[in-house]
């Protein structure tokens, strides 16, 4: 007990003091996972509406498929990534392994399944109430899911954050492609980890703590957004 | 509203470009070593030192002696530093790496429960120590990852005349130093470190050093580049300037003064 | 497209013919009104004119063409509007025909003008009032400017006001020379706004005739028990 208060007395101070090299290492987490969600954005919520809407046979071995992989662990896609990137590897030659750039590829692998997944039931559901009305617009099944992505896009928020809080608090693949290199591509779940094995819990609830609190952060904006947005289009 | 989507898109992409062009703008390369040099903070200490006189940014990746390798072997690194004799030796005669340079020592140390229920403090040498665990089955945590601790710990165990395979009281952790300490000062149990990483480690709980100083526990650390011949994309001269520096005069003075309190962890080897 | 010919539709739902030999012949103009008591099979009648069922058997001829991409439309019962502005919800049927997008919020704006909702373009359709939705689910057909519009009960549970808006809608859609079909419980409406009556009970058409005549004379049981089921209390006011 004496230890947490220790390490939750010295989070705080770790805060208050704003250390630069912290605020560095939040930064890089924010972009990577942001980007890594970005793409999960732009593949993940088309693909899920697809299959939320579409209708063709073997549709349901890919949904069963698709929500398996949302618990995929992240070090098993840490290592693949790691495979396909190494030199030895099919793209070693581009040299990516131990770079940010590794890392948002790693998580945008971990964010998709997840995003979809989630885009495929919301979309889903809206289809639904829409199918008779779409049709007897004459939509085609593509635009439909044009539509329907648009008319969802409030809920479709919760797909979002909820691939935005699997990649920032990921740590298996970051750890694995991107090397944990000082000043290079230290985020902040290796860094916890890092600090964790050197035996120094009290830094790392200190930077856990941070990472808490800029996901509930990016939550509490996300749900200021929907609230404003329900109320205009409610 | 697309107009803005397009610019975010555009915005990201390029910060992204930016952050990574920003990490590679210098001249740099990837350093493979063990998780005791980095999180003994050596590192920290004096690659600002070389980074500041070369102009040549090294990046590490700790891992355990035994990945290393393996990354080395995969060309994803383009320096090694890691303590594994055997393996390294074995490494350079396979032609993966390029001439093996004695960098730096530090020793082995047992740790254990300050209570010290095996007796290890009273032991007349390595073997002995190792010997005295066994008979007494106190519980003991292998790192168990292929490292250069675990191989001088199983090393240590065979000369000391004990098969550990399947022992009741022998864990194997699977982690690197920090967590396997942390393991064993969660069940106050017995282990080997390296002195470095035991230094910075504060964790400790229970834990003490029960045994150390036999020259049998000397831990040399070794350099090398892995093989352009083989990679071709190593970078040759910025690695061959790396291993020039850490071996030399001003790289031993940078080992040397490393300290933590007033201990120096790591002992340069003059060639 | 007119004139259209129906003949001896049947679809099957849980074992039970909802359409048992439906057919129906309709010219090219005017108001029917389609009559009969719940699950006679009228919606699902108007489902397969819109094309959103497929038929088990039978044959429903174009005008001895075939049936036509576009130019039906359908208002159902309790039309489903996006979260968007009503201008959005009505620019949106314009899609499917490829109109370019200026075009589109012309229309748009000028069937929102003739419904009354024009101050409301730019409100959420999910804001308006059951008569307000209805309304906008007419524009939204309207826009499209369809051959044959179908309506399925547009204004069950609409209060008195908001049924004669929406009963002046369909006139003026129907003096554009659109064809309507439309069900409905509302005997008083189907007086105010039939040209024809199709009275389908038990997945058939009992009767087809002119609506004073229907009215006054049916020709069918079926459609007596009908009608008197639901005229007395209506006639006592």
């Amino acid at each position: 007990m004496n230890g947490l208060s220790l390490a939750f007395s010295e989070a705080f101070s770790l805060l208050a003091g704003f250390d630069h090299r912290v605020a560095e290492i939040v930064l890089l987490s924010l972009q990577v996972s942001g980007l890594a969600v970005l793409f999960g954005t732009l593949i993940g919520l088309p693909l899920g509406a697809c299959l939320g809407v579409g209708r063709f046979p073997g549709r349901q071995v890919l949904v069963v498929l698709l929500n398996g992989c949302m618990g995929l662990p992240s070090v098993v896609v840490g290592v693949v990534v790691y495979l396909i990137l190494s030199r030895s590897g099919p793209l070693g030659e581009f040299g990516l392994l131990y770079s940010a750039t590794a890392m948002v590829i790693a998580q945008t692998f971990l964010v998709v399944p997840l995003m979809a997944a989630i885009a495929r039931q919301v979309v889903e559901d809206a289809w639904r109430d829409y199918e008779e009305e779409l049709t007897a617009m004459r939509f085609r099944w593509f635009d439909s899911v044009r539509v329907l992505l648009h008319d969802c896009r409030h809920s479709l928020m919760v797909a979002v954050l909820a691939g935005l809080g699997r990649a920032m608090s990921e740590v298996g693949a970051v750890m694995i492609v991107g090397g944990n290199i000082d000043r290079s591509t230290r985020v902040m779940t290796t860094a916890i980890a890092l600090e964790t094995s050197k035996g120094d819990l009290p830094l790392a609830i200190a930077l856990g703590t941070v990472l808490l609190g800029v996901i509930l952060l990016l939550n509490a904006v996300a749900y200021v957004l929907r609230q404003w947005a329900t109320r205009r289009y409610a | 509203m697309a107009n803005g989507v397009l610019k975010f898109l555009t915005s990201a992409v390029f910060s992204v470009t930016a952050m990574v062009s920003a990490a590679q703008a210098g001249e740099s390369i990837v350093l493979a070593s063990t998780t005791s040099t980095e999180q003994s903070g050596l590192f920290n200490f004096i690659l600002p030192i070389f980074e500041k006189s070369s102009g040549i940014a090294v990046k590490v990746v700790a891992l355990g002696t035994g990945q290393a390798l393996d990354v080395g072997k995969r060309g994803d690194a383009d320096v090694l530093l890691v303590h594994d004799r055997a393996a390294e030796d074995k490494f350079v005669a396979e032609g993966y790496g390029v001439e093996r340079k004695d960098v730096m020592y530090n020793d082995f140390v047992l740790v254990g429960p300050a209570a010290d229920a095996a007796g290890v403090k009273g032991a007349k040498d390595t073997a002995d120590a190792f010997g005295r665990i066994a008979k007494k089955g106190s519980n003991w945590v292998s790192r168990g990852d292929r490292s250069g601790t675990h191989a001088a710990e199983l090393r240590f165990w065979g000369s000391a005349g004990v098969d550990v395979k399947g022992q009741g009281w022998y864990k194997e952790a699977g982690a690197g130093m920090g967590p396997t300490l942390n393991m064993a000062a969660g069940m106050g149990a017995y282990t080997l470190a390296d002195r470095g990483t035991w230094a910075s480690f504060k964790n400790r709980q229970d834990l003490t050093i029960v045994y150390a100083g036999d020259p049998k526990l000397y831990n040399p650390y070794g350099v090398m580049l892995v093989n352009p011949a083989r990679h071709p994309h190593v970078k040759k001269a910025a690695g061959e300037k790396f291993i020039a520096w850490i071996t030399s005069p001003d790289g031993r003075r940078a080992i040397s003064a490393y300290k933590i309190g007033n201990e120096q962890l790591f002992y340069p080897l003059s060639r | 497209m007119f004139p259209l010919r129906v003949s001896d539709l049947r679809w099957h739902a849980a074992g039970r013919a909802v359409l048992d030999g439906l057919s129906l012949e309709l010219g090219g103009e005017g108001i029917t009104i389609l009559l009969g008591p719940n699950g006679a099979g009228k919606s699902v009648f108007l489902r397969t004119l819109c094309g959103l069922l497929e038929p088990d058997a039978g044959h429903i001829d174009w005008g001895g063409a075939a049936r036509p991409e576009f130019g039906v439309a359908m208002v159902f019962q309790q039309p489903k509007m996006l979260r968007d502005s009503l201008l959005g919800n009505v620019e949106l049927a314009l899609r499917p025909l490829k109109v370019p997008a200026a075009e589109r919020q012309a229309r748009a704006r000028a069937v929102l003008e003739r419904v009354g909702l024009l101050h409301r373009a730019r409100d959420s359709a999910r804001s308006l009032s059951g008569g307000e939705r209805q309304r906008l689910a007419l524009a939204r057909a309207w826009v499209t400017r369809p051959r044959l519009l179908l309506l399925d009960e547009p204004t069950a549970s609409l209060d008195p006001s908001s049924v004669e808006a929406i009963e002046r809608i369909v006139r003026e859609i129907r003096t554009e020379g659109t064809r309507i079909l439309m069900t409905t419980h509302n005997l008083g409406q189907a007086t105010r706004l039939a040209d024809d009556v199709v009275f389908i009970d038990a997945g058939r058409v009992c009767e087809h005739a002119p609506v004073q005549r229907f009215f006054a004379r049916p020709a069918s049981p079926a459609a007596r028990l009908y009608i008197q089921g639901e005229l007395p209390w209506r006639m006592a006011f």
